[in-house]
């Protein structure tokens, strides 16, 4: 039991990751139905760009944790919008409309390239950051010796997450871009016949999800503590299945995907194999779309004949 | 482009179509939203847009040129280099004032004068010469290479070996992708099922490669129909990914599985082929014992390239074949209707699965070949890029074409390998300036500028299977793209 | 010209039989029950929304139907007793020479194509567009052609056998391009055919499957006059000198009152008149439904429709 507590205090936390993720893959899906290949890349500029403040700023001797990491976030932000922005300029805007292999492409060959530029400018190993925040609080002690535990990141993560989630629901339900975004998804050439900005709305659609594939970089840098320049493609497609799984297009459904990839793989490590643990949630994934092919929460396709 | 796209605008539809093309053709773009053209000079405004760029370009790269973090004891230490920053800035803000100024000049940015360099080369009765040429080139190549470049002869014929068998890969996904429109990204699997099938056979039950290589063939092909057969209901991106996670389950089992695979050490000493029982090796029984020549360990490599030519134009001429056979016309059908194809009595099922299959059994071939010629074998040889590398070959070359994947395959893994020869370069960048470790920075690269140059691939007019009375190629605009649109 | 017997009743080939279709709470058929006459030409007619496409998604496998009996009978004189066994049996279908049945509501689309009989074609014409005008025939022959490459073996090898059949196969194409005046743009692309075109285009491919009944989602549709009056001619002919029967769904009353035999209509999914195109005419019901109007107004809409029967036909004449 404890253990069973254990794991899913460490699950909800992956997943929660996974999910801030996916939700930059199901924005893009569904407004321009496009799987963002390069995405898992721009999660891991942004944990470099984060590692590479953080350094920054201990060279000039701010320590003080909440500030550093106040300001971790938001440059890591600022800048990873800005790759998510000219990603979307240069590779995408241009074939906007046209064949659609091509952009798939162009997004596979971005993801090669960020991947690459990264191992040429930060070097090939792997970027240990020692623990910044530590302790925890025990929630359990039992006589067997299991401890089960929430410590502050885990804490901090989970919390993050839910205020962002809570932040671009609000966003899309609520404000005018939100407004333009959706119906951007329902039908680009009326929204724009309508007055919307639709060139500026899927940039934006971009830049929110590079902020918040930003956001998950940082808290992977400071959880695992561990980065290199490969960790984008292993995330990438992990979080794409976790979009996939919970209805690509869905807002709760990519969060909720992210929190189901992220059990399946902890559970799956914690009492079977840690091996297998990408089989499982592969495995998994496989069978819901067979039998839901839709997702969890996606909206069923009807087939128009 | 060519004839037929010509008579497709004399021959204006009629009628409801008309309508609804007209209200496309009005629909088309971002109508509200070209902006206003600034009353600036063309210099002002290209200094100004070179001035943004540069702006951008020192936001992206301020934390990965700047600064770079290194391993040093105790933890990481950041080094500076702002020098490189800040020559990477002006690279950027020169070169899109030169852009600005001299190529999208004065009217609106645009990348016509490339459309109109595409258009002159999309012709018809170019394909077949080119094709011919190719063909000859490559029967003769090993003599090519051994009479005018002998010096590079083993490095080169190995080079071709490999671009050779991209090609066969590319012909194989061809099937499933170009003509059936199913979108693959796992094809890696079938390469990977391939390759250990006949390591596996090979070590463990001492067969040789030619019986190995149809049972690798059909053990891929089988492998196509098992994992084809649960996801091929599903549609587009959702079949895309599927696959693509059925690559990886492959991948990471053949990983773990140490007592079957080997695990990450992979498999060793899988047996070279021979021609008719004759070894490429010294001594006694060997070819050149039997053939009274003199030893040579290029004969191996001479005999290797004309395997996998051999293999890849069986590919070619099994898909050419068979997309005049019913079998064949009925995947073209599936990317184009699927709906269309069941009313007239298709089983879609079976049609996808045979593309899958027959798509995974050349997949197989090619996997089978390259464990023979490289001797050994692991996971390592088959993660996803593989699979990202071979649709971009087919996607970058024309979707269903095959020609357009041999010209994909010799720029793309061709023209990357030739980068490490660009030693020169040394003098530009400075003498620590390895060429080798930009490889996949520059594929990565490649692979964005072509599509963007051209979306529909190299080669993208489709060509009739049947013809009653004269041969007219189809444009790529009207051929659809299958699953996923 | 019209046939006076009543057809459907004597010799159906289709009998629809308490055919319901919902979509969660929407009843979209709601207890419908017709048959279709061999060699008839049958349209199914009612206002937008009234459930016809439906029927015809039933009809042809593309939808499984909530409850009901679609049964096809091959040849004449099968006796309802045999499709009642076989329903019971709980079979597919039963082949037995000179009885075959089929119960379209338990097979797979394309098994109703292949093996019952019933080619179809869509509202939103459905062609492949990137292939060829005759690819698109030669598709259309798949099942036959398929057998005859010996499952693509024979074919790989080019053997005679092979061979032949796609000469047959070609001919077959060619036979029918002319049929519908298409001849000229065998080597074109489909998608580049006018809209009228793509229409015949769309309806020889559905013969070149060699059916039994033919579907047809409201082929006039988008058609000019001229267009309308030529697929007239076609469809006769179709029924006439192929003895295939014909079902249609079709919005050009012109059409409709043409060339049917049989006309069924439907309104909010259940059949409010059934019968040939004059009793159809007069029957107060189907009047209301099309316009919603008073009985006193019948009479002047009655005036109207006989208009539009009469326009096009005059028109067919002088061509």
């Amino acid at each position: 039991m404890e253990y069973f507590l254990q794991q899913l205090i460490n699950g909800v936390t992956l997943g929660s990751i996974y999910g801030l993720i996916a939700i930059g893959y199901t924005m893009v899906y569904g407004i321009i139905g496009m799987i963002n290949f390069a995405h898992g890349e721009i999660f891991m500029i942004g944990s470099f760009i984060a590692l590479t403040v953080f350094l920054a700023l201990a060279a000039i001797g701010i320590t003080f944790l909440p500030l550093v990491i106040l300001l971790m976030l938001i440059v890591a932000m600022l800048c990873t919008a800005a790759w998510g922005w000219t990603i979307e300029r240069i590779a995408y805007r241009p074939l906007r409309g046209s064949f659609r292999l091509a952009p798939l492409i162009t997004a596979i060959g971005m993801s090669i390239f960020l991947q690459n530029f990264v191992q040429v400018t930060q070097g090939a190993r792997v970027k240990p950051l020692p623990p910044q925040i530590q302790g925890g609080i025990t929630l359990m002690d039992s006589p067997s010796g299991i401890v089960v535990q929430i410590s502050w990141i885990q804490i901090i993560i989970i919390a993050m997450t839910i205020v962002l989630m809570t932040a671009f629901s609000l966003i899309i339900s609520k404000t005018s871009l939100g407004r333009q975004q959706r119906a951007c998804e329902q039908d680009r050439k009326m929204a724009s016949l309508l007055g919307v900005n639709v060139d500026r709305t899927i940039s934006l659609t971009f830049v929110m999800g590079a902020a918040l594939a930003a956001v998950a970089g940082m808290m992977f840098l400071l959880y695992y503590g561990v980065i290199d320049f490969y960790i984008g493609f292993i995330a990438g497609v992990k979080a794409f299945t976790a979009a996939v799984l919970g209805g690509i297009g869905s807002l709760p459904g990519a969060m909720l995907g992210g929190l189901a990839i992220g059990l399946i793989e902890t559970f799956w490590s914690g009492y079977f194999s840690v091996e297998y643990k990408d089989v499982a949630a592969f495995s998994i994934l496989a069978i819901v779309l067979i039998f839901m092919p839709s997702g969890l929460l996606g909206r069923p396709e009807v087939e128009k004949v | 482009m060519t004839d037929t796209t010509s008579s497709a605008s004399a021959n204006r539809p009629e009628g409801a179509e008309r309508l609804s093309e007209d209200r496309r053709d009005a629909m088309r773009g971002e109508p509200p939203f070209v902006e206003a053209p600034s009353e600036d000079t063309r210099l002002v405004r290209s200094l100004k847009e070179a001035a943004i760029t540069a702006a951008l370009v020192a936001v992206l790269t301020v934390f990965f040129f700047a600064f770079s973090t290194d391993i040093a004891v105790g933890g990481l230490s950041l080094t500076g280099n702002v020098s490189l920053w800040l020559k990477w800035i002006a690279v950027a803000f020169v070169a899109r004032f030169l852009l600005s100024y001299f190529v999208f000049g004065g009217e609106r940015p645009s990348i016509g004068g490339w459309k109109k360099v595409a258009a002159a080369t999309a012709k018809l009765r170019l394909g077949k010469i080119v094709g011919v040429v190719l063909l000859l080139v490559a029967f003769t190549l090993p003599f090519l290479l051994s009479t005018f470049l002998p010096s590079q002869n083993r490095y080169l014929l190995d080079l071709a070996i490999l671009i050779l068998t991209y090609v066969m890969l590319g012909w194989g996904l061809n099937i499933v992708v170009g003509l059936a429109g199913l979108l693959d990204l796992g094809y890696v699997a079938f390469y990977a099922v391939g390759a250990y099938s006949f390591a596996l056979l090979a070590t463990n039950f001492d067969l040789g490669f030619w019986v190995c290589l149809p049972m690798a063939g059909l053990f891929a092909a089988m492998w196509g129909i098992v994992l084809g057969f649960p996801v091929l209901r599903l549609r587009g991106d959702y079949l895309a990914i599927v696959t693509l996670a059925f690559g990886e389950i492959i991948r990471v089992v053949l990983l773990n599985w140490y007592d079957f695979t080997g695990g990450p050490n992979g498999i060793l000493g899988i047996p070279k082929p021979t021609l008719f029982g004759l070894e490429f090796s010294r001594g006694e029984g060997s070819f050149s014992d039997f053939f009274g020549l003199e030893y040579s360990s290029i004969q191996r490599f001479v005999f290797l390239y004309y395997i996998i030519l051999a293999l890849a134009l069986l590919t070619n001429f099994v898909t050419m074949r068979m997309r005049k056979l019913p079998v064949g016309r009925a995947w073209e059908a599936l990317r184009e209707d699927e709906i269309a194809c069941r009313s007239l009595g298709i089983n879609t099922v079976n049609v996808k699965l045979t593309a899958f299959a027959t798509g995974a059994m050349f997949g197989g071939f090619a996997g089978s070949f390259f464990a023979t010629r490289q001797g050994f074998i692991s996971p390592e040889s088959f993660t996803f890029i593989e699979s990202a590398i071979i649709l971009a070959i087919v996607v970058l070359g024309g979707l269903g074409s095959q020609l357009g994947v041999v010209i994909a395959s010799v720029v793309m893994i061709g023209g990357i390998e030739l980068l490490r020869n660009l030693t020169g370069l040394q003098a530009i960048f400075g003498a620590g300036f390895d060429p080798t470790q930009y490889r996949m920075l520059i594929f990565g690269l490649a692979m964005v500028v072509i599509m963007v140059w051209k979306p529909r691939g190299l080669v993208s007019t489709r060509s009739p299977s049947a013809v009653y009375k004269e041969k007219k190629t189809i444009g790529a605009d009207l051929v659809a793209q299958g699953e996923g649109h | 010209m019209l046939k006076e017997n009543r057809n459907w009743a004597a010799d159906p080939v289709l009998s629809v039989e308490h055919l319901t279709m919902r979509f969660g709470g929407l009843v979209a058929v709601d207890d419908l029950s017709f048959d279709v006459g061999r060699g008839d030409i049958t349209a199914l007619i009612g206002p937008n929304g009234a459930g016809k496409t439906t029927v015809f998604n039933c009809v042809t496998g593309f939808y499984k139907p909530t409850e009901g009996r679609i049964a096809l009978r091959r040849k004449h004189g099968v006796s309802p007793q045999a499709i009642g066994d076989l329903t019971k049996s709980g079979k597919q279908y039963s082949e037995d020479a000179d009885k075959a049945v089929f119960l379209l509501e338990r097979m797979a689309d394309f098994k109703i194509t292949e093996v019952a009989g019933v080619a179809r074609t869509f509202q939103n014409i459905r062609l492949f567009g990137g292939m060829t005008v005759l690819e698109n025939l030669l598709v259309a022959q798949h099942n036959k052609l398929m057998r005859a490459s010996g499952y693509s073996i024979a074919g790989l090898l080019g053997l005679p056998g092979y061979r032949r059949a796609a000469k047959a196969a070609q001919d077959l194409a060619v036979e029918w391009l002319r049929r519908v005046d298409l001849i000229d743009r065998a080597d074109d692309p489909a998608a580049d055919l006018p809209y009228g075109d793509q229409r015949r285009l769309e309806i020889a491919r559905a013969l070149c499957t060699d059916p039994v009944l033919l579907c047809l989602d409201e082929p006039a549709a988008g058609l000019n006059p001229r267009e309308s009056a030529e697929l007239n001619g076609l469809l006769k002919s179709i029924r006439n000198d192929h003895g295939v029967s014909v079902l249609l769904i079709e919005h050009d009353m012109g059409v409709v009152m043409e060339i049917s035999d049989h006309i069924v209509v439907l309104d909010y999914g259940k059949k409010i008149s059934d019968g040939t195109a004059a009793e159809v005419r007069s029957d107060p019901k189907v009047i209301a439904a099309y316009l919603g109007v008073d009985d006193e107004e019948v009479e002047e809409v009655e005036r109207d429709l006989e208009v539009s029967a009469a326009r096009p036909s005059a028109e067919g004449g002088t061509r």
